[in-house]
């Protein structure tokens, strides 16, 4: 199986940006090597720049660059893009609307061993809750690359979640994302898993383990989480009985509270799968999934307890 | 305890060897941070501080706070010199449910404090700590070890004026000055020099010493003790990996675990097996 790390293909698609737009500018804070942006320093020294640790002021210069008319791009761990700078990010950027683009890396379980102080499972909460920020988390790698190409023409800003892992790659090339849209990637007949970011491909993967027990899943990507697709939604909630959201985040403020408050009332069940309202632990990112009930296995094993227990 | 500094020497070369032994083990973890600490950190726990090992919620211990969390593998392997830290759990750093979390985790792991991890984070709590002991009127110190790219976050410098405005002389910070973060040397990544002269402007006493020099880390210590009103901040020179060759001010081994093969080599830099 084809894997790509989604912020291995950010560097490079942001070393083709690089050419193509002069007025594109990238910041990190001294974790570069680890977002990629590294590359993209070494091709463009003069539009580059790392403000060392500090992330509340990397949001701060971000929001004034961009002031002028630039494009930004703003880079770091997930858990310090939206934690760490949380209101630089709101009154700098959000408030006035700035052009900045914010990346963030080792997001949910995949900050791995780093632990809990690593892991933001509150960050799609955090980002969604904000008038005007946008949110998506890629659901491969060649959705990532799609994702970056599509922002850097949209103005205003974005928050867009990456993994730190190799993951198998679900899109081809003829993929075209498209804001607020999510993509049908299996139909199924006894339910619907709509997910997002690494957690699509382990959707797929549960789905297969499913099928072997006669229940047929279908599977749906939703990596843009605000907006989120509410046609897409509605008409899931009138062809499928069952919806599990399925997130590498907190079930709370997350895809599956979004896709709570666009539901239509009265139709489907909503299930929400993801991590429950604790902390995160170290591990390997493979480790943690086992460990919050998010590999394919217990995936399956809980979307066919909650169809088996409705069947009876 | 107050081990005299051959001793300490010798704890430190273990604590080093077991710190390595953990990361190597776990395949991931901060070798380079960790070891240019550990000799503030042996002198601190065997040297320096008044505590109970069985009472890590004693009242009137002295504080230890590692607000560079990444460091941790040195921690726990103090830890398992005072046998807070069994053997076996020398194998489960950065596991599932370890006690030995990537950083320092307080709820499983009380001696250690405060959960680290997010840079900049630990002064303003070694502020507070030290705050409640001037409001309860105890004695005890409180120690925090920064790291010298940690110190460009700004909560540093928030921390820093409170600690001056509230006359805490029972708080003794130390820099981890090994020059060098992740992204470079910190002079050229996001440059924090004159760092003496800014603790100063910030109303600290400062003192400046080799990081690795057991002598000069005590007597640093025991100078900052007689301060009547300011916090003091020790700025030890490290270096980044010390203790073993290849890793000495490599910047890659800041977060990059020895592979099976550098571990034989560092293993018996640091005195082999003589350790188990
Ligand atoms: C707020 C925050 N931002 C970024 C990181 C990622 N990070 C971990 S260690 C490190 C470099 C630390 O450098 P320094 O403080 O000099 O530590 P040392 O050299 O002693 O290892 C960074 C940027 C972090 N842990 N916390
Ligand atoms: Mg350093």
């Amino acid at each position: 199986m084809n894997k790509l790390a989604m912020r291995d293909v950010y560097g490079e698609t942001l070393l083709e940006l690089g050419k193509l737009y002069p007025n594109l500018i990238v910041l990190d804070a001294d974790v570069s090597k680890s977002t990629k942006t590294i590359s993209f320093a070494k091709a463009f020294p003069d539009r580059f720049f790392d403000v060392g640790i500090a992330e509340a002021n990397l949001m701060g210069i971000s929001a004034g660059i961009a002031s002028t008319g630039k494009i930004v791009f703003a880079s770091t761990f997930s858990v310090f893009a939206s934690g760490r700078a949380y209101d630089q990010v709101r009154q700098s950027i959000a408030y006035p609307n700035r052009n900045v683009k914010i990346v963030a890396t080792h997001c949910g379980v995949t900050a791995g061993e780093d632990g809990a102080m690593h892991q933001a499972f509150e960050d799609i909460a955090l980002m969604r809750s904000i008038p005007n920020m946008r949110v998506i988390a890629p659901s491969d790698g060649i959705e990532a690359k799609k994702v970056i190409k599509k922002i850097v023409e949209l103005p205003g800003p974005f928050y867009v979640r990456l993994a730190r892992p190799a993951t198998p790659v679900i899109f081809d090339e003829s993929y075209d994302f498209e804001l607020g849209k999510g993509t049908i990637l299996r139909e199924g007949k006894d339910g619907v898993i709509v997910a997002c970011g690494i957690m699509t491909y382990i959707a797929l993967e549960s789905a297969e383990i499913l099928l072997r027990d006669g229940i047929d899943i279908g599977v749906v990507s939703m990596s843009s989480i605000k907006p989120i697709d509410v046609e897409l939604i509605s008409s899931l909630s009138k062809n499928y009985k069952y919806i599990f959201s399925c997130e590498d985040h907190s079930i709370i403020g997350g895809l599956g509270s979004a896709i709570g408050e666009v539901l239509p009332p009265t139709e489907a069940k909503l299930v929400r799968i993801g991590i429950n309202d604790e902390f995160g632990d170290s591990g390997k990112f493979e480790e943690l999934l086992k460990f919050y009930k998010l590999d394919p296995l217990s995936i399956a094993e809980k979307v066919r307890e909650v169809i088996l227990n409705d069947r009876i | 305890m107050r081990y005299d500094v051959e001793r300490l020497a010798e704890i430190a070369r273990r604590v080093r060897y077991n710190a390595l032994y953990m990361i190597t083990k776990a395949g991931s973890g901060h070798p380079g941070g960790s070891l240019s600490a550990v000799d503030i950190m042996v002198t601190l726990y065997f040297n320096i501080m008044r505590y109970r090992v069985e009472d890590p919620f004693w009242e009137d211990r002295d504080r230890f706070i590692l607000s560079k969390g990444h460091a941790c593998p040195a921690l726990y392997a103090i830890f398992y010199e005072l046998g807070i830290i069994k053997k076996e759990e020398l194998d489960t750093l950065r596991k599932p449910g370890s006690r030995l979390q990537g950083h320092p985790d307080v709820k499983r792991l009380p001696w250690a404090e405060f959960s680290s991890g997010s840079l900049g984070q630990g002064l303003s709590f070694a502020v507070g700590v030290a705050l409640a002991g001037k409001i309860d009127k105890k004695d005890y110190y409180t120690f925090v070890l920064l790291g010298d790219g940690e110190s460009q976050e700004g909560q540093v410098w928030e921390a820093a004026m409170s600690a001056r405005k509230f006359r805490l002389n029972n708080l003794i910070g130390i820099t981890d000055r090994n020059g060098l973060q992740i992204d470079g040397e910190t002079e050229s990544v996001m440059p924090i020099d004159p760092l003496a002269d800014k603790w100063r402007a910030f109303g600290w006493n400062v003192l400046e010493i080799d990081g690795h020099n057991f002598s000069q880390i005590i007597s640093a210590i025991e100078k900052a003790k007689e301060s009547k009103e300011s916090p003091t901040m020790i700025i030890a020179h490290t270096i980044k990996g010390k203790g073993v060759s290849f890793m000495e001010n490599v910047v890659d081994f800041h977060g990059k675990a020895p592979s099976p093969k550098e571990w034989e080599l560092a293993s018996v830099e640091l005195g082999g097996d003589s350790v188990e």
